[in-house]
């Protein structure tokens, strides 16, 4: 038994290695730019609504829109369908930097609705509260949307985290690797099972662990 | 120091204008407490917003220490409304800070000194009696509680005036005292005018100078609260005195007792409360007098008493009595049977 764990480790240790990194790669990059668009513009989505600070008609429904269209387009599709877009902000469609522009613009509306989501519980009168002891907007956003809501903000990154480690196994087809790439072109196309078993076990490990992360952090962060 | 003038508040539903507030006008002077009292949907609430335009009038001004609040800019209001503290009935209180938090954070934001900020807060906790709170959060306070920071939150910006959104609604009846008080030492110690809107009239009764009656979004009817307990002219402002008094008389007592006299309600102010007034009435009339039902309480300064007193005797005897009591400094009023109580 040991000898075939080492005999497997061996073979495909490094393989395995460099396609968990890749993976860890292209979800903190994506992750990390997707939350600096996705949070301002859930803010904004909040903010434009009818009767809200920010009440504006035309960018509630416009960003509304915009956010329906690309969340209509599957990822697989949405990664072809903007390769030129690709092409002319990361300067390549291929490898690990080419598949950050369409995993980021695949996530950050998805960012975007779960952020909202996760304002709109913010209880209206606590705002009022602030906007009556005569605080900026702009502070009112931070120090009571964001922070009120950060339980169920870090509840929603968590879902938009899973779901992009689903996206990035797609990410094989423009040659970005990592652990979904493996287990398709080594598990399926060359029939190496105990590789797909592995990419598998290690992706289950690996999104329990978060959710599970996620669930503690939120918890903690949530005083009521 | 508030002056409300001819506020109007229409919302718009569908073709419908609906007008939540009426053609409102209110002068609160400086140092008082002031009681808005209406049942729910009289546009109390409204109205009390509008004072800091959390609510924008349709029509109409506001003027807080002569300066006009519909007039100013954006940035000049939320200076202005850094004066201006209020109170909900919900308290609004953030969730995830302590008590020493919830009343930190605005004050940082409103750009008091980092040093300033830790004095003020123990002295406004002090104040409020929850210095061993500081650490809690609201989710561990009790509702009275909450409303205590709420309170210390407020006054930590040391505002001018304090307006009060049915703050103590969502209290029972003994933490809606011990509130009541700690709003009453404010006004007495730091002469912050209070303007508190409310549907029961035993928040009025107790800490109010002057009240304004709402009905359908107009004052029908204002005063000092003396007067308008001892002379209520409207219908409402005469069923929210009676709900302070259970003095009804049971409906066939006194279809027998109208027979042979009148049935008429008393009320004394202060000093007539001291006189045997009823004594002084059999002597000299030919009169006799006996008491159906009867109350004292006290308002903010003065002792308020009602009786519900059954004159036997002659039409004109009686009415000779009515005017001796009348003169006495007694309001006198006919008895209504209390019609079908307003739910709200």
């Amino acid at each position: 038994m040991s000898a075939r764990v080492s005999e497997f480790i061996d073979l495909w240790g490094a393989d395995i290695w460099s396609a968990i990194i890749e993976t860890f790669q292209m979800v903190g990059i994506s992750l990390f730019i997707s939350v600096l668009i996705g949070l301002p513009l859930g803010v904004l989505l909040v903010l434009t609504r009818p009767g809200k600070a920010l009440d504006n008609k035309i960018s509630f429904r416009l960003l509304n829109a915009v956010i329906n269209v690309i969340r209509s387009i599957p990822f697989i599709i949405l990664l072809f369908f903007i390769l030129p877009f690709t092409k002319f902000i990361a300067g390549t469609t291929i490898g690990v930097k080419g598949v950050i522009v369409p995993l980021v613009v695949f996530t950050a509306p998805y960012i975007a609705r779960l952020m909202e989501s996760a304002l709109l519980e913010v209880d209206r009168g606590v705002v009022e509260a602030y906007e009556a002891m005569g605080i900026k907007t702009r502070h009112i956003i931070w120090h009571v949307l964001v922070r009120e809501s950060r339980s169920s903000i870090v509840l929603g990154l968590t879902i938009a985290t899973i779901g992009l480690i689903g996206a990035t196994a797609m990410a094989g087809l423009v040659g970005a690797g990592g652990l979904g790439d493996l287990a398709y072109r080594y598990g399926h196309l060359r029939y190496e099972v105990d590789v797909m078993y592995v990419t598998v076990f290690l992706l289950i490990v690996l999104v329990q662990g978060l959710q599970s992360f996620g669930n503690v952090m939120a918890a903690r962060l949530k005083k009521d | 120091m508030i002056r409300l003038e001819n506020i109007t508040k229409a919302f718009q539903t569908g073709t419908t204008v609906t007008k939540a507030l009426d053609g409102v006008d209110l002068n609160v002077e400086k140092g008082k407490i002031y009681g808005v009292i209406g049942y729910s949907g009289a546009g109390k609430s409204t109205l009390v917003r509008t004072v800091n335009l959390l609510e924008r009038p349709t029509e109409g001004k506001v003027y807080i220490n002569d300066v006009e609040l519909t007039g100013l800019s954006a940035g000049k209001l939320k200076k202005t409304r850094q004066r201006i503290g209020m109170i909900f009935q919900s308290f609004n209180l953030l969730k995830t800070g302590t008590v020493y938090q919830n009343i930190a954070v605005p004050l940082k934001l409103t750009g008091v000194p980092r040093k300033e900020i830790d004095s003020r807060v123990k002295k406004y906790l002090n104040i409020v009696g929850l210095e061993d709170k500081r650490d809690t959060y609201p989710g561990q306070l009790s509702g009275g509680q909450k409303q205590r920071v709420a309170i210390a939150r407020a006054l930590a910006h040391e505002p001018e005036v304090l307006l009060c959104d049915e703050a103590t609604s969502a209290l029972d009846p003994d933490t809606t005292e011990s509130i009541l008080s700690l709003l009453e030492q404010i006004n007495q110690e730091f002469g912050i005018t209070i303007l508190l809107i409310t549907h029961e009239m035993h928040v009025v009764q107790k800490i109010c100078h002057e009240v304004a009656v709402m009905e359908n979004g107009r004052v029908i009817e204002r005063g000092r609260v003396v007067d308008l307990f001892s002379k209520p002219k409207t219908p409402t402002t005469k069923r929210f005195v009676q709900s302070l008094f259970q003095d009804d008389v049971p409906e066939l007592l006194v279809k027998k007792l109208e027979s042979k006299g009148q049935i008429v309600t008393l009320s004394f102010v202060g000093e007539s409360s001291g006189k045997p007034a009823l004594a002084l009435l059999s002597k000299n009339f030919d009169i006799y007098p006996s008491i159906l039902a009867g109350n004292i309480t006290q308002l903010k300064d003065e002792p308020f008493g009602r009786l519900v007193v059954h004159l036997e005797g002659e039409e004109t005897e009686t009415r000779r009595a009515v005017m001796f009591l009348e003169e006495k400094g007694i309001g006198v009023e006919g008895y209504v049977q209390e019609v079908s109580t307003h739910v709200s």
